[in-house]
């Protein structure tokens, strides 16, 4: 076997106090493919943005040497000089360029500030073959489908003479069909001894293509394995492997008659027609039930939501029915006036009016309750309400009138709970309602949840971390790139039945 | 303790950005009495000042909406002209009477205001896009409309709008009516905030306010009574200041145009009907136009083609000098209104000390970069 090329030893990264790698360990040898995996949150990306300068030498503890050497670098650049490069789940091309400009952007090819765009062509022509792709380097880039541009910016990484590349969830936006040609490029890329990271939560794709496998749970290293050694259960076992803590106050609730059904559920990528992120999705949610949605990141929960709740920005169709009434959504205001409320997955993006107060915040979807005929506002009347909301969800601001911003996003959060249940919904939607926020305030947040049940509200809340659902839900269903795997009644269901429902073919 | 902290920051910010405009007004009178020896602060000058702030301060507090919800208008000058064109041409070629002219002017400044606002909100086409369409489209019509010349003189009745001034009895009675609805008002907020168990501030507050506001007043009236009385343009600004002041900060329409510009995703998801919110603030705000360019149509005593040009520079600049921001979701009337007032004494003050015009237009262009700068810093530092 080739010897090591990379080693990070110990590595320990912290965010404010809060411990993202608690000492990890990476080995990597020439030409290997190693799987990096683990939950959403484990530490994989921390861990990456360490090796490819995103986190410079300094913020982070611990040691790393490639080729035996101290390695140090100030940004992503050098990290690039030294062969490391890395491809985002996100795309980093300029769409409206071609894709010869995209490769050598930056470095590109000149005589005293003049292109030499012959020598440039035939170059990007060589760069493209090297990752199967026969088109012309003139192409813009806004004409090739997803699966094409994750090539390109393969090619443009290999173009930077790369030795170790890192592939951040490189499939999840890929149809069958790009994935393959993925795989056998990493395949081919292992024979030109260009070594690997490839993160990905597709097991059949890890156990296909890798050497080796990492896994991370809660910034610790759990264990490196060779590949042929494992299956997909014990990948599973040990990304999961964790106990049901009393972080969560179940209580006991009457579960009464369905009040949403959604059928036939269809949402499609907004610019890939191909690809369905939501793929005839039905299920139906009773009256005081907590309903957990359970997938990895990319499974199409937030986009399922999103349809039902009006707000998906591309293509859709579902038919949802609430209390026998069938409608879809038109937007949220739509839905908000049949009683249903979502509290949305990114909170500052869609959430919270930053600059806004929390008691403004707090009214701002039940705002016509406080106007008279021609909206002037009962302002006593605002305020006494706001002040109710803030003592009720236990928001912890100095004064109603402090800019939102100023919160911790824990009180955000209970901001825009308050904000939702100022509507009276029938059905309440939580999309990953306690990310990002500290231990004390999410469990408050779940005591509101078993209290609005008790009412009769029925919640669906979406989330990645599956303790919580399992803590919390009464069934859980299980997506897994768009389609529903199952739906599971929580009666002593464990982690590993949710990861194998939603992994297994 | 954070918290407490940034209360009293954001306490003291904001009675800071009134200090400093207010403090800026105080500094242009002084140095512009010492370079005229006096004239600048004579009643007749301060009658002109405030009367010339009209046009200005009535686009700055239509504008201010609009850059409050994000979005910007460069059609305002032309629209103004435009107006002041139909105006003009119901007025001198038609003969309409008086109150038909100012409704049909009204209207058709809400119909234009409302064509911005449905491409910009329907349609998605940037507002400066749209709007600087419109710059150039609504001056192409006046031209064709006028044939580029001007629509000379307007009836006695239209001379009312822009150059009358009130009965000095008359102008008494309005500020102790206003006084009377300003204590009124005082007293069913404490009584509406009793009824609902919320704490009352202490009486102290109530009357400190009252008597500040009845004292400024006063010296208002006196001063401008002391000339000719209060100009006719003068009211109508300080009128739609308080109204269009209420319905920024004490209507639901109003919070949703800060909450559409604090965060136009949030406040969709919120239920919030963007589009109509965001078409209701061009409509309102051609509305405003209207009304100037009527003040200007009868102050001009005409309708010219070329009228109202780059003044949509000037109310954009007024709204920024008085606190608004253009990244949007901040901004006040009032702060507007300052702003316009601020930019008009530089222009009368510069007038009279007859600085070449040139020189008019490079001081202001220099206050609205500070201005902007100054805005730009404060948020970097938060």
């Amino acid at each position: 076997m080739a010897s090591a090329i990379l080693e990070m030893r110990d590595i320990i990264k912290e965010f404010s106090g809060v411990r993202a790698l608690n000492g990890v360990d990476l080995c990597l040898r020439e030409g290997e493919v190693m799987s990096l995996c683990g939950e959403n949150g484990s530490g994989k990306s921390t861990l990456m943005k360490v090796l490819s300068g995103i986190y410079p030498t300094g913020e982070y503890q611990g040691e790393i040497r490639l080729d035996g050497q101290p390695y140090q670098v100030k940004n992503i650049k050098q990290a690039e000089h030294l062969g490391i490069a890395i491809i985002h789940q996100e795309l980093a091309l300029v769409k409206e360029l071609t894709i010869l400009e995209n490769l050598f952007l930056g470095d590109e090819i000149s005589q005293f500030g003049v292109l030499n765009h012959a020598a440039m062509y035939k170059q990007a022509k060589e760069m493209l073959a090297r990752v199967g792709l026969t088109m012309s380097p003139d192409t813009p880039i806004i004409e090739l489908g997803v699966g094409q541009q994750q090539l390109v910016e393969i090619a443009k990484a290999l173009g930077k003479n790369a030795r170790i590349l890192i592939l951040d969830e490189p499939t999840s936006s890929l149809t069958e069909r790009e994935t393959e040609v993925l795989l056998n490029i990493v395949k081919q890329l292992r024979e030109e001894k260009v070594a690997c990271v490839y993160i990905s939560h597709k097991l059949n794709e890890v156990l296909e293509i890798s050497d080796s496998v990492c896994v991370i749970r809660d910034g610790d290293h759990i264990g490196t394995r060779p590949a042929k050694d494992m299956t997909q259960d014990d990948i599973i076992t040990m990304m999961v492997g964790r106990e049901l803590t009393e972080l969560f106050p179940r209580e006991d609730h009457d579960i009464g008659e369905v009040v949403l059904s959604v059928s036939n559920a269809n949402a499609w990528h907004a610019s890939n027609r191909h690809i369905k992120l939501v793929n005839d999705v039905s299920f139906n949610i009773r009256a005081g039930e907590i309903l957990g949605i359970s997938g990895l990141v990319g499974a199409g929960r937030t986009e399922l939501m999103q349809c039902i709740y009006g707000s998906y920005p591309a293509k859709h169709q579902v038919d949802v029915a609430l209390n026998g009434e069938h409608f879809q959504a038109s937007s949220p205001a739509d839905a908000l006036a049949h009683g249903i409320a979502m509290v949305p997955e990114d909170r500052k993006r869609h959430g919270i009016v930053p600059i806004m107060s929390v008691g403004s915040n707090i009214t701002l979807a039940g705002l016509s309750e406080f106007g008279n005929w021609f909206g002037h506002l009962n302002e006593a009347k605002e305020h006494a309400e706001i002040d109710k909301a803030i003592a009720k969800l236990t928001v912890k601001t100095a004064s109603p009138d402090l800019p939102i911003k100023s919160l911790s996003g824990g009180n955000q959060q209970k901001a825009i709970l308050a904000k939702c249940l100022l509507l009276n919904p029938k059905v309440l939607i939580l999309d990953e309602p306690t990310r990002g926020i500290d231990v004390g305030a999410k469990y408050e947040i779940y005591k509101l949840m078993f209290e609005l049940v008790k009412q009769g509200v029925a919640i669906i809340m979406v989330s990645s971390e599956l303790p919580e659902v399992l803590g919390i839900s009464d069934r859980v269903l299980v997506m897994h790139e768009g389609k529903l795997k199952g739906n599971l009644a929580n009666d002593g269901l464990t982690q590993e039945q949710v990861m194998d429902c939603a992994l297994s073919e | 303790m954070e918290n407490n902290q940034s209360l009293m920051a954001r306490v003291k910010s904001i009675n800071l950005q009134t200090l400093v405009m207010v403090g800026a007004i105080i500094v242009i009178a002084i140095f512009f009495s010492i370079a005229t020896e006096g004239d600048y602060l004579t009643t007749r000058n301060v009658s002109n000042l405030l009367r010339q702030t009209a046009i200005t301060g009535i686009l700055a507090i239509g504008m201010v909406f609009v850059i409050v919800s994000a979005e910007i208008d460069l059609s305002v000058g032309s629209m103004m002209g435009l107006l002041g064109g139909v105006a003009a041409i119901l007025d001198v070629w038609y003969g309409w009477p008086l109150p038909l002219t100012i409704i049909v002017t009204l209207i058709a400044g809400l119909l234009l205001g409302a064509w911005n606002g449905w491409w910009v909100a329907y349609r998605k086409v940037p507002s400066f896009i749209v709007t600087l369409a419109g710059m150039l489209a609504f001056r192409g019509i006046l031209i064709g409309m006028t044939g580029g010349t001007t629509v000379a003189p307007t009836s006695e009745e239209m001379g009312i709008i822009g150059q009358s001034y009130l009965p000095n009895s008359l102008s008494w009675l309005i500020g102790a009516g206003c006084m009377a609805l300003f204590v009124g008002w005082s007293i069913r907020g404490r009584k509406q905030r009793q009824a609902h168990e919320l704490d009352v501030k202490p009486m102290s507050h109530t009357l400190g306010a009252l008597v500040v506001a009845a004292l400024g007043l006063l010296i208002l009236l006196y001063v401008l009574n002391d000339y000719r009385g209060v100009p006719t343009p003068v009211l109508i600004l300080a009128s739609l200041m308080v109204v269009l002041g209420f319905i920024a900060k004490k209507t639901s329409f109003g919070r949703r145009v800060y909450a559409v510009g604090g965060n136009l995703e949030a406040s969709r998801l919120s239920g919030l009907n963007v589009e109509r919110i965001k078409l209701s603030v061009f409509a309102l705000n051609g509305l405003m136009v209207a009304v100037a360019a009527l003040i200007l149509s009868s102050r001009l005593s005409a309708g010219s083609p070329s009228a109202g040009t780059i003044a949509e520079l000037d109310a954009i600049a007024a709204c920024v000098i008085g606190g608004t921001s253009l990244a949007g979701g901040v901004g006040t009337v009032f702060g507007a209104v300052l702003g316009a007032l601020i930019m008009t004494s530089l222009d009368n003050g510069m007038s009279m000390m007859d600085v070449p015009t040139y020189w008019q237009y490079i001081v202001k262009g220099s206050i609205l970069l500070l201005a902007v700068w100054m805005d730009v810093a404060s948020k970097a530092k938060r």
